[in-house]
Order: structure tokens, then C-alpha cells, then sequence
């Protein structure tokens, strides 16, 4: 070789940037693997260019993204910054697509502690789900990264998650969904859990959040709750934010990421329902009455009634315990979503079962917690109907 | 005190952690401009600190208002020890010097810091307010206006041309001053950047002051460089060319004294002040004291200047080698214009222009290029305030270029431009320009009237006009093939025509144009002192009789007659010399038909060499008829023999005798005469030929959709759509084998400008159908085995469909194009005038009723276009520009409109364009940047002002900030971004006439360290839509003409 390139650069006033070449540098290839996949992509071919010439041009863009890379951690300064001169269009996408995410990478995460002990296991997610190691550890500084601005603001999860990181709706509720499991710790790890996606638990996330959390009574209650004792109530987060600044993060001020504990001290209130032998009678005829000639699962709906209702009480009554809420979804997987399956119910037959067995909870005479049940079997009933599949 | 600078301090962001102690920073801010300083207080623990200063207010002379730049430090405040430095921001206010630029100065800089580079932002006001200054007498030159663009402003239009100004301030450099060898890199380079500045702003002064001598009020295709002469010192020269320009008013009623902005009455009238029609002749007219080894300058064997006798070119022919041809070309009218331009031209000291573009009629004939290079060896500049030795140097290669113009029976030097490379002590000046004749009226205010009486029986110059020889037929100052003209069929032509200006836009061309490369290498002995220089200067002829060998036999592969932009450079480096000659090829239709490229062999031969002849042949005719189809170059003989051609051709081949570089100095034996109607021949006798051969083959076609130029304006592209990017490319190569053959670094130096196009094609694919303008390559010898190629330029895409079309539409269109300006500009009617020696055929005026005012004699114009030609669409021309004069005077209104907008409140109209902005969340407005002087699409509505950084970067951590590539690429990312910057704070949107014209870059790996300096310059504008600055579809059409308009209405 009588020469070698000792520098080599290109530099654009709108800097240009390849999409394709934006994910392999995302997907941490290295360069040299960057360009043998786009030589294998046809690229060369179409423009009479050399391997030289792909070097050159995936050597140049990966070095533009890792120099906008410190702007990505905080997306607002995208649109702020003199350095590189970007269309918004662009801008946008640079952000989206550095924020997201794969499946297979963030089910191996979700509900862990985002701390260094879970970063130090990401060699083994590599190995595991096939990911490099280098984007493994990107997706996980991302979750962290919103996980830790987020958990000191105040007001909704999901706008809040918007305004900061600007993401699109869709990915804001992803990271709302991480930051939610990571904070409460929920297990999604276990094996019985596997067949669940990150979307499945997504999904239930949205759900928890809209429903259960602090937050959510906020939202309903908004109107009833006068200026004043809200004031108090800020007044009295202050003090307590002054006391413990440390701890501030599990306070209730947390509103959209920790669950309403009255609420879930109010769930003790349901065991009632098994608990009182006439009510438990009452509740299943009720729901037989009903269900009579609409399933072919009837025999084994009126046989199972009891121990349905049960474990969905039972799981109820139990979230006090934070260990309890961490195995939510492993509860309701064992003891409800299994048992159904192993009877063969078909979706229908559990979105049928579920609408009569909490409809008619509602008629019940001497049944007084109406509305604990209705916001508990709510978001019960719709997690279940989602996470029903094989 | 003639003047108030003031400056508010407003706040910063994204300050850096200053304190890592509380992640934060306690910023103040220094502001300083001469020997005062004033500081804000300090904003503590905070990264966006608002300081909501006072105004600033700094009494000064507005000498030092030119000279220096407002300076402004952000620091970390620091209780026990001292303050950290942040960064800096220095403010050029030049622009608000000039009545018509800006009036404030106001955004977001980014602070600057040569270790750490961009370190947050901070928010500044800046504005001043002048006081009349009636003394004669005075130092400064405010309100002169500098424009790096090398044609017409757009919004202007030329009252005068005045001429040749140059200057040159010299200083040591504080790099190789004692003090550092104890101070940090750090503060050297900062000092350097202060140093840097202040010298600019000097150089700018003392021009300004000789363009006020000469009654001028601008300088246009201002071309400041760095000369980094190391020991012997710092060389900041600049040159340009006076005008008198007049903003043109939308108002047709008067034109306008500048000062229309509220703000500004205090300030002194923009124009003529001092209407002193004196020429002055510039230059301090210093005896050639010859203190320094100054070595016989080689000539330039470019051939249309290759009187290489040195004694012959150097002593002024008495009667000018014009004279002769004058009345067999002409008549005794064009007589009497040669002598008024003469006349108005030999006052001057050096006849030179640094504009490319000029105004339809402006150039009369082209001889060719001229150039001149001179080897010298520096020696400490003793002292900075007499830099005789610098300007004596300079003053001998002008006068060297003067005469060869002379000897190609001109009187101009157009396209002029200077350079210089250095290594150690061994330093190389060039001047290059095209020898012209230029159209006396835009001369001398003085002839004007009495020239405008005997304007109705001068026929208009024809399209080809600049085609046909300046110089006398019988007594040429070098062999060459003449022919009639193809279009007049009157005058003589050249076969071939090489100039260093743009296409005028009266030529007519067919298919589109090139970019066309020589590129050379050449092994040197490593030397020191006299016989280096004498080393050097030995070796510059050849080099040059073979880039100019290389440059014809391309031209001759693409089938084409002309190049046009022709820019030559050697540079020098210590065990080499590395040309790369850049030109724009075009068909010329005025011109002959190229003939092919023949292959001879040595006479007696075997047959395997035959064989091994014929193949070659194969391929060279295989490359033409390719290139033939893809530059639309189909000349079309038939019609020449329809004609018929006025002078036998001579079928007489020639051959070309080629040098070796080992053979006598007795270069003008070579016979320049190739390129004869029918054949070229090449002869493989030598092994340059070989090799010759071999880089006119492997110059890789252009992949499909791309076009390429090194001008302004690409031939045969007119429909440029809006969309461009403008790039800076950095390439280093290292050469590994020291036992390197001349013939294997040639080699390897075209392949790596061969690949450097190909990345640069690839990397802009998602852009074509485009076309990659102005492309300017940079070549230097950094170090023993290093190459640095720099390439900044700007790929344009166009409408694919338009560009189609064949080359009948496209001469239409370049005509009508012509015609809309010159159209456009009546609009004015004072502007109107009687001189519109446009090429077109119809006279502008008729039918669009603007016969009031100075409008009188529009119609009087007779051209003498060869009607024939075109009659058989001269119906649809005449609809067509009947259409167009209608569309235009309807927008004309709405032009006056929005020009009323964009005017007098700076903070308004900078708002207004930040609500164009798409997201309102960013406050970051848009910038472009171009090396050309136009945006298509775009209408400009005002400059700014120039646009002349220069800034160094240095790092001890070269490893970890990504390698030299890593620290490049930022540090030219962060230029951009300042640019941008200060652009935007200025209220503008745009700068165009961008280059880069240094970049000097330095490492050293092993100790972990890097540094470069980079000078980039350009002129700042406010630029429009064309559909928002007007309803008129019709006008737009020649935004890539843009460059041109304002011009053709010279003399009101």
C-alpha cells in the first residue's frame, strides 16, 4: 500500500445523515460491519462506489452521531443548538429513533431496579437476546436517563416524559410503561410470564397508571377537591420533601408513578365477597343466570366460579403488601389466566365471564363498596382480556 | 470621538460545569473593546446565567472601530484562586459601519474557546451610533462596503467601475514570539486569533481609505489571505476591485441617499463624500529593492500566455499588440472605444479585476490566461510598518501579468486573483487572470455622455464577441489556429479559449459543462535555502507546460472548446511539488468543433505495440462518444458545411513535442500549437505520455444525475430547484513508500482526488439529479509525506425533466434569462439605460412603455445577433417577452412592498424571521451558506456585510476526542456553526460568496496533540423566496442569473 488515509472528513452546513446507517450505528455495529452489510445491501452497485468509498461515508456518519449523541440525552437542547444544523423533520426522527427500543431487550428489563447491579448483567442480555452490547447499554441509559428526570417532576407520567425527551405519543407511553414497572419493581421475569410482550405489559401499565395511582384520583377528583386543602396538601409535600429530600421520590407527590395507597387499602374491603357465604352464592347465581346458554364453557365456569372469584379477591385484598404488588401479573397469570386456559375458554368466553362476574357484583344488595370494585375490576378485567393469549 | 459602540450582555446557556464541586458554574462576562473593559456581574451557581446587563458604552474613534473587534470573555468566577476562562466571542462591527448593512447586532454567539471549542452560548446586543466626521484627512473608512461576492450585488447596481485595490499589514506572529516559548499554546493561539482579527480589520480600513481616494463607495471580490510565514512572520493582504455601486430603489422616483433607516441619521453620507474623480494609482510605489534572493519568475505556459520570454513580456510593448487588429476588427468606432478604454486604463497602475461576472457588455474580447508565479525566500520582516519587501514582490508579478496582457494585445486583467504557498522558507507567490478588453463606459464617468451619442451607430458586441482575438492576426503572440467565428462568421477565434472568469452569460454553449482536473506531482530534492528556491524554480515551468497538456487533452476527451474558472495551484512541500489545475469545460458554439484525440507510436514498431496503440485509440474514441452523449456535445457539422467554413482548414497535423523534465530550459521551443481542427496527437514515445494516457482514461465517468463545475453558473443547467448543500471535504494521506517514482505519486495523487469525488458523489446521491457547483479544491504539502486535499462546495439539484431538454430550449432559455434581467431592471427607470448591450435581440424596452426618464434611448439599440439563425422562433420570443414584461411590471408593486418590510427596523424584521421558523420551540433560525453568489430560487434583498473569521483549535487529547478525523470534523463543525452564528445575529439568513480559504492543520500523534487554523469569509444576506417576494412567476426563472442583474444599467 504506498498510502493510507491519515484523516478523512465531510462536513455538511445541514448535516446529512443516512437512516440506514442512523440504525446500524443505533444496533452498536461496528463500522466495519456497517459497511459489509451495506455492501451486501446493494448500495455499491447502484452507485459505482467503492468499499473506500463506503468506509469513508459509515467512518464520517458514525463520528456525526456520536458527537450529537451527548445532544440526544437531552432532546431539547437538539432544537437549541448552534452545532449542527438540522431540519426539525430530522431532528425528530434522530430522537425517536434514538429512543426506542427493542422488545426482546426491554422484556429482559422490565420491573428490574435500574441501578448498576442490572447494567452490570447486560453482557448477559446481550448474549441472551442476540443485541450488541453497546446498544443494550444505550436502550438502558435511555430508560434510566427518563426513569431519573422524570421521577423529580411533577403532573402526568406521560406528558411529562413528551415535554422532556420529546418522543412521540406511542414511545412516551413505552418509557411511562418502564418507568412505571421499574418504580413499582413488578415482576415480568419469570418463566409462566414469558409469553406476555413488552406491549402486553404496556398495555396493563397504561391501564395501572390511568386507574390506580395517586394521580388517577387526582384526575377524578379534581373537581370535587377544593383550592385550599390542596394547597395544604402541597404545603405538607414541602415540608416533607425538606425533611427527607431523598426519599422525596416515593412520596405521594409522585402522583402518575406509585400506586394510591387508600385505594389499596380500600381493596381489603372486597373480601367480603368471598368472605360472606350468602354474598359469594348470590354473586355466582347471579352470573350464571346470566351466562346460561351464551358459552360453551358454561359447565366449567359454574364449577371454577368459587375459586375465580377467590383469587381475584385474593389478589385484590393482598396489594397492600409491596411484595404482593410486585407479583401481580404472576398471580393473575397463575391463578386465574391458567386455569381458564387449561378449561379451554376462548377470549370471548373470559371478556363474558368477566363483564357478568363485575356487573353483577353491582347488584348485590348488601355488596357497599361499589366503587373500589368497579375502579379494581376495571383495569383487572381489561389487563386479563389483554394478557389472554397464547 | 466620532463614534459610541455599545454592548448589552443579555445571558448565556449551556454553559460547561465550571465547579465540580456543585455541577455548576458562576459566570461574569468581560467586554472589552481597545484598551477598555467592562464587566458584568457574576450569575451564581447557574448553567443559563442571566446577566440583563447595562449598555456598555465605549467611546472611540471610528479608525478603531474598523480595526478592532469587540471582545468578549465568559469566566468562571472563582473566590480564591484566579478567574477560569470560558470561552470567547469576537464581534466583527464592520457591518455596522455601513449605513445599508446591519443596525444591530443581536443573538446567540457561541462561546469559543481554542482547547475546549464551542462552550455554551451567550446572548449579546451590539450597536453603535456615528458621529459626521468632517475631517478629510481621517485614517478611516467607514461605510465603505466589502463584498466577497465577485460579480454585481444583487440590489445593486454598478456606477462605476474604479479598479484595482490591494493592501497588505504585516506582523510577527505571536506563535514565534519569544513570550511563547513561556506562555501556553493556549494564549499564543488566542493571541494569534486577536492578532488575526485585528489585522483584518486594518487591511479593511486602509483599502476602504484608497477606494474613498478613487471616489469609489465598495469593494467588490474582496479576496483577504494569510500568509504564515512562520519566523519571518504574519502576512494578512487583501485585494479587490473599486466601485461606485447605487442600492437600487424600488421607488422610481429617486434613488434613495442610503441613510434611510431611522437610526442612522447621524451617520455620514454613504456615497461619494469625496468626489474626487481623481485615478489614484494605487500601490505604494516603492523601488524593487531586492533584498531578498528573488529568482527569475517562471512564466506561465498556459498558452494563451506563453510569451516565455521573460525580457520580451516584462518590457511594456509602446504600442500595444491591439493596435493592429483595431480596425480590421471593428471599424474606426471600436477604434475610438479601444482608445477611451486605454486611455481610461492606462492611468492605472495595474488594470485589474478580481470580478468573474460581469454585466452583459462589460467584456468586449478575451485573450487568455495569464499568470505569473515567482519563487521567493522569506526573511524576517524587519520592520511591520514599511512591508516593502512583501509589496515590492507582489508589484513585480503584477507588473508581470500586466504585460502579458499587453502581449495578448489587451489592456484588462479580468478574473484576477493571487496566492501563495509556503514551505519553510521557501515561498511561491502566483497571480493568475484572463487577459481581456473591457467596454470603456464602465470606466471613466467622464466619457460616458459623450460615448452614449455615437451609441446608435455602434452595433451591440454579438454573443460571441468575447470569442473573437484581441490581438493581431499577423503578429500573435504565440502560435495558434484561428478560424472565423462559428457564430458571426466575421471575426477571428481561437480553437481554443482558456479563461479564469465564469461563463458571460451572453454565450451561447451547447450541452452542459464539466469540471475538468489536471493533477500532478512532482519529486523534488530536499534543499535548504537558494538551491531549494532555485530547485523549485527549475520545476515550476514543467509543471506547468503539464497540467496545462493534461487540461487540453481532457477538454479534447469531453469534446468540448473552452474552460472557463481555471484556477492553477502548486504548492510547494518539502520533498515535493503537487499541482492541480481546476477548470469549468464548455462548447463554446463560437468556437470550432474539437477535433479527436490521436494515439502515434513510435515509428518503427512491432506489431503487439501496434495492437497495444490501436486499443488505446479504441478507448479514447470509445470515452468521447460516451462523453458526447452525456454533456450533450453533438456538434453539428452538417450546417458547417452548409455555411461553409470561411478559411480552409488546415488538415496538417501537429505534433506535439513533449518535454522531458530532465531536458533544457529552453521551453519556448516547445510548440504550444496542439489542438488543430483535426486531430490531437499524442505520442507514446515517453513514458509521460504513458502516463499522460493513463490519467486522461481513469478519471471515473460521473455516476448518472450528477454534474459538476467549478463556476458559478453550470452551462447547461437553468432550472435549479431550491434545494442545496453546501460542504467542506478534509482528506490527508499519508504516503508510505519512500521510494516513490514521479510517476507513482502522480498516480497516486489522481486517484485520491479521483476517490475524493466519488465519496463526495456517493455521500450527495439522495440529492441528484444535482449538480456539485463551484467545486474548489485545495491541495497542500502539510508535512514531508502528507497530501491535504480541502474541498468546499455546493451541490444544487435541478428539475430533471427541464434538464432534458435539448439544447435549442436550453440556448432559448439562457437568452430569455438574459433578456428577463435586463427586463427586470426597468423597473428603474433611472437605471433604464441606453447601454443594455445584452446580446439579446429585442431591445427590453418595447412594449413595456417605459419610455419616460432615461429610457429615451432604449429602443436605440441595434444588435448584431445573427438573426438567421433564430428566425424561426423569433415569433414565440416576441410573445414570450411580451408576457414576461407584463408578469414583471404586475410584480413590481409587491417587490416595493416587501423590500419596505425587510428595511428599516432590524429587531422586526429579525423576529419576523424567526416566526418562519417550523418549530417555535427553537430558537436556532436557519442559515445557509453557499460559495456561490446566489440561492436559487431566492431573491437576495440586502447584504449584510462580510463575513472574515478566522479561528485556531488545539488539543493535548487527541486520542480521546476521536482521532485527527474526530477533532476535524468538529473543529469545521464548529466553524460553520459560528458562522452561522453571526450571520443570524446580523439579522441575515444566508451568506453567500462562502470559502474556505484556509486550513492549515497540524498534528502530532505521538504526543497526543493537534492544531488547525481556519479562515473562512463570505457575505452575509437577507435572501426571500422568490414566491413570497413576488406574484411574478416569470422573473424567477433566472435566479441562477441572480449574480448578474443590477448590472446591465451601468451608467445613469
Amino acid at each position: 500500500m504506498d498510502m493510507s488515509v491519515e484523516l478523512d472528513v465531510f462536513v455538511g452546513n445541514t448535516t446529512i445523515m443516512d437512516e440506514e446507517v442512523y440504525q446500524f450505528w443505533l444496533d452498536g455495529y461496528t463500522v466495519n460491519d456497517a459497511v459489509k452489510v451495506r455492501m451486501e445491501g446493494g448500495v455499491l452497485e447502484e452507485y459505482e462506489a467503492s468499499t473506500d468509498v463506503l468506509l469513508s461515508d459509515t467512518m464520517d456518519q458514525f463520528r456525526t452521531f456520536q458527537m450529537c449523541e451527548r445532544l440526544l440525552h437531552t432532546p431539547a437542547k437538539l432544537a437549541n443548538q448552534l452545532l449542527f444544523q438540522i431540519p426539525p423533520h430530522r431532528q425528530t426522527m434522530l430522537i425517536e429513533r434514538y429512543y426506542a427500543f427493542d422488545n426482546a431487550f426491554v422484556r429482559e428489563v422490565l420491573g428490574k431496579k435500574l441501578s448498576k447491579g442490572t447494567k452490570k448483567d447486560l453482557d448477559d442480555i446481550s448474549a441472551k437476546t442476540g443485541i450488541t452490547l453497546k446498544s443494550c447499554r444505550r436502550q438502558f441509559d435511555n430508560f434510566k436517563r427518563v426513569f431519573k428526570v422524570v421521577e423529580e417532576l411533577k403532573g402526568p407520567l406521560v406528558e411529562n416524559i413528551q415535554q422532556h425527551f420529546l418522543l412521540s405519543d406511542k414511545l412516551a407511553r413505552d418509557y411511562a410503561a418502564i418507568v412505571f414497572f421499574a418504580n413499582n419493581r413488578f415482576e415480568t421475569g419469570k418463566r409462566k410470564l414469558q409469553f406476555l410482550s413488552f406491549q402486553d405489559f404496556a398495555f396493563c401499565a397504561g391501564q395501572l397508571i390511568s386507574n390506580w395511582t395517586v394521580g388517577a384520583v387526582g384526575k377524578m377528583q379534581q373537581l370535587e377537591r377544593d383550592t385550599e386543602s390542596g394547597a395544604v396538601r402541597q404545603l405538607l409535600n414541602k415540608q416533607a420533601k425538606e425533611k427527607h429530600p431523598i426519599c422525596t421520590n416515593n412520596m405521594v407527590e409522585d402522583m402518575d408513578v406509585d400506586l394510591d395507597k387508600e385505594f389499596l387499602q380500600d381493596l381489603k374491603d372486597l373480601k367480603i365477597l368471598i368472605n360472606d357465604k350468602d354474598l359469594l352464592d348470590q354473586h355466582k347465581s347471579l352470573v350464571c343466570t346470566a351466562l346460561r346458554g351464551k358459552t360453551k364453557v358454561f359447565n366449567e365456569m359454574e364449577a371454577n366460579f368459587k375459586t375465580l372469584s377467590r383469587a381475584l379477591v385474593n389478589i385484590a385484598a393482598k396489594l397492600t403488601n409491596t411484595k404482593d404488588v410486585r407479583d401481580l401479573f404472576i398471580d393473575l397469570v397463575e391463578k386465574f389466566i391458567e386455569p381458564c386456559r387449561s378449561d379451554r375458554w376462548t377470549s370471548a368466553d373470559v371478556r363474558l365471564f368477566l363483564t357478568y362476574y363485575t356487573n353483577s357484583a353491582r347488584t348485590l344488595d348488601t355488596f357497599r363498596h361499589q366503587v373500589t370494585w368497579d375502579r379494581y375490576m376495571d383495569v383487572i378485567k381489561s389487563c386479563i382480556l389483554k394478557m389472554y393469549h397464547d | 470621538m466620532p463614534g459610541k459602540l455599545k454592548a448589552k450582555i443579555v445571558a448565556g446557556r449551556h454553559l460547561p460545569v465550571m465547579d465540580r464541586a456543585s455541577d455548576l458554574t458562576d459566570a461574569f462576562v468581560e467586554v472589552k473593546f481597545g484598551n477598555t473593559t467592562f464587566k458584568t456581574d457574576v450569575c451564581p451557581k447557574s448553567l443559563n446565567p442571566q446577566w440583563n446587563s447595562e449598555w456598555f458604552k465605549f467611546e472611540v474613534d471610528d479608525e478603531d472601530l474598523q480595526d478592532e473587534p469587540l471582545q468578549i470573555t465568559v469566566l468562571d468566577h472563582d473566590t480564591y484562586s484566579a478567574n477560569d476562562a470560558i470561552g470567547k466571542v469576537y464581534i466583527d462591527i464592520d457591518p455596522l459601519l455601513s449605513c445599508e448593512a446591519a443596525t444591530v447586532i443581536s443573538g446567540w454567539f457561541p462561546i469559543y474557546d481554542t482547547i475546549h471549542g464551542i462552550r455554551g452560548e451567550i446572548n449579546v446586543l451590539v450597536k453603535v451610533d456615528l458621529f459626521n466626521d468632517l475631517n478629510r484627512f481621517r485614517q478611516s473608512s467607514c461605510g465603505v462596503k466589502f463584498f466577497c461576492t465577485t460579480s454585481i450585488p444583487k440590489c445593486y447596481r454598478v456606477v462605476m467601475v474604479h479598479g484595482f485595490v490591494e493592501e497588505l499589514v504585516v506582523n510577527e506572529d505571536p506563535e514565534y514570539q519569544w513570550i511563547d516559548r513561556i506562555r501556553t499554546p493556549r494564549a499564543s493561539n488566542e493571541a494569534r486569533q486577536r492578532l488575526i482579527s485585528l489585522m483584518s480589520g486594518e487591511l479593511q480600513r486602509k483599502i476602504g481609505l484608497k477606494v474613498l481616494e478613487m471616489g469609489g463607495n465598495a469593494v467588490l471580490g474582496y479576496l483577504q489571505c494569510f500568509d504564515l510565514e512562520g519566523e519571518s512572520g504574519l502576512v494578512v493582504r487583501a485585494i479587490g476591485t473599486a466601485c461606485t455601486l447605487d442600492k437600487l430603489s424600488s421607488l422610481p422616483t429617486a434613488v434613495l441617499p442610503a441613510c434611510n433607516s431611522p437610526s442612522r441619521e447621524m451617520k455620514e453620507p454613504p456615497f461619494s463624500e469625496d468626489p474626487n474623480p481623481n485615478i489614484h494609482s494605487s500601490g505604494p510605489s516603492t523601488p524593487l529593492k531586492n533584498q531578498t534572493y528573488s529568482f527569475s519568475p517562471s512564466k506561465s505556459y498556459s498558452r494563451q500566455s506563453s510569451s516565455s520570454d521573460t525580457d520580451l513580456s516584462l518590457t511594456p510593448k509602446t504600442g500595444m499588440g491591439s493596435g493592429g487588429s483595431a480596425g480590421k476588427d471593428g471599424g474606426p468606432l471600436k477604434t475610438l472605444l479601444r482608445q477611451q478604454t486605454q486611455s481610461a486604463l492606462e492611468q492605472r497602475e495595474f488594470p485589474f479585476f478580481t470580478l468573474t461576472c460581469f454585466p452583459p457588455g462589460f467584456l468586449i474580447h478575451v485573450g487568455g490566461v495569464v499568470s505569473a508565479r515567482s519563487v521567493k525566500l522569506l526573511d524576517r520582516i524587519h520592520n511591520p510598518d514599511e512591508p516593502e519587501t512583501r509589496d515590492a514582490w507582489w508589484e513585480e508579478i503584477r507588473q508581470e501579468i500586466k504585460s502579458h496582457a499587453k502581449a495578448l494585445g489587451c489592456h484588462a486583467v479580468v478574473g484576477y486573483s493571487e496566492s501563495t504557498s509556503i514551505c519553510e522558507e521557501v515561498c511561491i507567490l502566483s497571480a493568475s487572470g484572463t487577459a481581456a478588453i473591457l467596454n470603456p463606459k464602465f470606466m471613466q464617468e467622464g466619457c460616458l455622455d459623450s460615448y452614449s451619442e455615437h451609441r446608435l451607430e455602434d452595433p451591440a458586441p454579438p454573443s460571441c464577441g468575447f470569442c473573437h482575438i484581441p490581438y493581431d492576426e499577423l503578429n500573435m503572440p504565440f502560435p495558434a489556429h484561428l478560424t472565423y467565428c462559428y457564430n458571426c462568421r466575421r471575426q477571428k477565434v481561437p480553437d481554443v479559449l482558456f479563461t479564469t472568469i465564469d461563463l458571460p452569460v451572453e454565450a451561447t454553449v451547447m450541452g452542459k459543462g464539466s469540471l475538468i482536473q489536471a493533477r500532478l506531482c512532482r519529486l523534488k530534492k530536499k534543499a535548504q535555502g537558494e538551491v531549494n528556491a532555485t530547485a523549485i524554480s527549475n520545476l515550476l515551468p514543467f509543471m506547468e507546460y503539464e497540467l496545462h497538456t493534461q487540461l487540453m487533452n481532457k477538454l479534447k476527451l469531453r469534446s468540448m472548446n473552452a474552460l472557463f474558472g481555471l484556477r492553477v495551484q502548486i504548492s510547494v512541500g518539502e520533498n515535493m511539488l503537487v499541482g492541480l489545475a481546476s477548470a469549468t469545460g464548455v462548447y463554446l458554439m463560437a468556437l470550432p468543433a474539437p477535433g479527436g484525440i490521436q494515439i502515434a507510436g513510435k515509428t518503427p514498431s512491432d506489431i503487439t505495440y501496434e495492437q497495444h496503440i490501436s486499443n488505446m485509440q479504441k478507448k479514447i474514441n470509445d470515452t468521447i462518444s460516451k462523453n458526447k452523449d452525456l454533456y450533450e456535445v453533438h456538434p453539428q457539422e452538417i450546417i458547417e458545411e452548409v455555411i461553409g467554413s470561411p478559411i480552409p482548414e488546415s488538415r496538417q497535423r501537429s505534433r506535439l513535442f513533449r518535454s522531458h523534465s530532465e531536458s533544457s530550459d529552453e521551453v519556448s521551443e516547445l510548440d504550444l500549437s496542439h489542438g488543430k481542427k483535426d486531430a490531437f496527437v499524442l505520442e507514446i514515445d515517453d513514458t509521460d505520455a504513458v502516463e499522460d494516457i493513463h490519467s486522461l482514461l481513469t478519471d471515473a465517468p460521473m455516476p448518472s444525475g450528477f454534474y459538476s463545475c467549478n463556476t458559478e453558473i453550470m452551462p447547461g443547467i437553468y432550472n435549479w430547484t431550491s434545494s442545496l448543500q453546501m460542504f467542506t471535504s478534509v482528506r490527508v494521506f499519508r504516503l508510505n513508500n519512500v521510494n516513490l517514482t514521479n510517476q507513482g505519486l502522480n498516480k497516486i495523487f489522481n486517484d485520491l482526488c479521483e476517490n475524493l469525488l466519488k465519496s463526495l458523489y456517493f455521500k450527495l446521491r439522495s440529492m441528484v439529479p444535482c449538480c456539485l457547483c463551484h467545486l474548489n479544491f485545495a491541495v497542500a504539502v502539510p508535512e514531508e509525506e502528507l497530501i491535504q486535499v480541502a474541498v468546499t462546495a455546493v451541490a444544487m439539484t435541478f428539475d430533471k425533466e427541464q434538464a432534458q431538454e435539448n439544447f435549442k430550449a436550453n440556448m432559448e432559455k439562457a437568452i430569455m434569462k438574459v433578456i428577463s434581467e435586463n427586463e427586470e431592471q426597468l423597473q428603474f427607470p433611472l437605471e433604464l439605460c441606453t447601454e443594455t448591450p445584452a446580446p439579446q435581440p429585442f431591445s427590453p424596452s418595447k412594449g413595456t412603455g417605459h419610455q419616460d426618464g432615461g429610457g429615451i434611448h432604449t429602443s436605440a439599440r441595434a444588435t448584431s445577433v445573427d438573426y438567421s439563425s433564430f428566425a424561426d422562433r423569433c415569433s414565440t420570443w416576441i410573445e414570450l417577452i411580451k408576457l414576461k414584461a407584463q408578469a414583471i411590471r404586475r410584480g413590481s408593486i409587491k417587490t416595493t412592498a416587501s423590500q419596505e418590510k425587510g428595511s428599516p427596523l432590524p429587531e422586526g424584521r429579525s423576529r419576523s424571521l424567526r416566526c418562519m421558523r417550523p418549530f417555535p420551540s427553537s430558537t436556532v433560525s436557519v442559515v445557509k451558506m453557499t460559495p456561490l453568489s446566489f440561492l436559487p430560487g431566492t431573491r437576495i434583498i440586502k447584504y449584510l456585510g462580510i463575513i472574515n473569521m478566522f479561528f485556531i483549535r488545539e488539543t493535548t487529547s487527541l486520542r480521546e476526542e476521536g482521532g485527527v478525523s474526530g477533532f476535524l470534523h468538529c473543529f469545521i463543525a464548529e466553524v460553520f456553526a459560528m458562522v452561522r452564528a453571526h450571520v443570524a445575529a446580523l439579522g441575515g439568513n444566508a451568506v453567500v460568496s462562502y470559502s474556505m480559504k484556509e486550513c492549515v492543520f497540524m498534528e502530532n500523534p505521538n504526543k497526543n496533540q493537534a492544531q488547525c487554523l481556519i479562515n473562512v469569509s463570505g457575505d452575509a444576506v437577507i435572501f426571500v423566496r422568490e414566491s413570497e417576494a413576488e406574484a411574478t412567476a416569470a422573473a424567477p426563472q433566472t435566479s441562477s442569473m441572480q449574480n448578474l442583474s443590477g448590472a446591465a444599467e451601468a451608467n445613469a
